[in-house]
């Protein structure tokens, strides 16, 4: 199963960062470009994904990395460097994000309850988008509206999950929720996806259409 | 065993997750057989695993890993004198002065200097990281605007780039200046 996650390559990578960050910490500091190099990007689209906004999340993804440089003494060896440095950005995107009241757009979804149980309402053919489509600016474009407008819970774990590609286990970790609700959580948010793009063509270039102009849910 | 779409459509992520065990996946299998809703939910879903799960959809704005580099190296500057305390900086600065003079003679036949305008830097700690390009004249605190998204930036200590020629700049360098 993909979610067992703990690799012979994860426990090699695990033990050099381990190394690392014995270093950084008895001096070395400039080996800490080495730490974060592999995760720079993740730091990155972890932020945008709050934040909805470049400048606001690269500003955001500096000062979490500022964080981990100088917590570095607080992390403890048995997390993972990644999931703490995720942790990390999540709360400095999240605090932000209250201070700058962005919720205006805050979408109804997030108040559903997760046990709910979600009701597909589209079942058409889904129109397939070839991953070569990605190229096209207005393409992914158009994916990153899809995922900004679904509510906070549901996105943040699409975007570790789906998108960083962490397993169900280390979702739950990073975001501190069981794993039941990253399952759950995940459910909704591919469904959502899903139907919200199923009216996205993207041979025609048409806009992100909601089913019959009605959202879904 | 019969199961409902409703069913099916709890199940479905844990299905493209492999999270199910044998004997409800087959169940599962035998449920798309007959279900073309069903179906095509899990096709649409698994296509959407995919289309967000490419590299392509994180978009990194250009420039962003060598701001934070720089960003980072200020602060680790930062945090490394405020460690040490300024006055260990203090003292480190009057030994290079010291040095610095014994040495006249020395820097006269150091590289010529990359500008004819420019005063060569007067205690300037020789361990101090900076940062110069190949076609600078100056040397640089890793913050300085000056320096703008240049890529071709080598970061060195200050006594390097005085070998090689490079002046304080005029601007974050400018405590290093006569005038």
């Amino acid at each position: 199963m993909p979610d067992e996650g703990n690799t012979l390559g994860d426990r090699a990578q695990q033990s050099s960062e381990e190394t690392l960050i014995r270093r950084i910490r008895d001096g070395e500091h400039d080996l800490f470009y080495e730490l974060i190099r592999p995760y720079e990007r993740r730091v990155y689209a972890t932020a945008f994904a709050i934040l909805r906004n470049e400048a606001d999340a690269e500003d955001a993804a500096q000062e979490a990395v500022l964080k981990a440089f100088k917590h570095i003494r607080q992390f403890r060896a048995e997390a993972k460097f990644s999931t703490w440095l995720t942790q990390i950005t999540l709360n400095e995107a999240r605090m932000r994000k209250r201070k700058e009241h962005v919720h205006m757009m805050e979408p109804i979804v997030d108040h559903q309850d997760d046990e709910g149980n979600y009701v597909p309402r589209d079942f058409a053919d889904w129109r397939e988008i070839p991953s070569e489509t990605l190229e096209r600016k207005e393409v992914r474009e158009k994916l990153a509206e899809a995922l900004a407008s679904l509510g906070d819970k549901y996105r943040e774990v699409f975007v570790l999950r789906d998108m960083h590609h962490l397993s169900i286990e280390e979702t739950a970790k990073t975001l501190g929720v069981t794993t039941a609700s990253v399952k759950t959580r995940l459910l909704r948010a591919r469904l959502m996806l899903r139907e919200l793009l199923a009216g996205f063509d993207a041979n025609l270039s048409s806009k992100l259409s909601f089913a019959k102009g009605i959202k879904p849910w | 065993m019969v199961i409902s779409c409703q069913e099916v459509w709890r199940e479905i992520s844990n299905y493209l997750d492999a999270e199910v065990d044998p004997n409800l996946r087959a169940v599962l299998d035998e449920h798309f057989r007959g279900c073309k809703h069903c179906t095509a939910v899990l096709d649409g879903t698994r296509n959407v695993i995919q289309l967000y799960g490419d590299e392509r959809m994180i978009e990194v704005p250009l420039g962003f890993s060598h701001r934070l580099h720089r960003r980072l190296e200020g602060n680790m500057h930062g945090s490394r004198r405020s460690f040490l305390g300024w006055m260990v900086a203090a003292a480190a600065a009057v030994v290079t002065i010291g040095a610095v003079k014994l040495a006249s003679s020395v820097s006269s036949r150091a590289p010529e200097q990359r500008s004819e305008h420019a005063q060569p830097g007067v205690g300037v700690p020789p361990d101090l990281k900076v940062v110069v390009y190949e076609r600078g004249k100056s040397f640089h605190a890793p913050t300085c605007t000056f320096i703008h998204d240049r890529t071709d930036l080598r970061t060195i200590t200050a006594r390097e780039a005085q070998q090689q020629g490079y002046v304080p700049c005029a601007r974050c360098m400018k405590q290093y200046l006569k005038s």
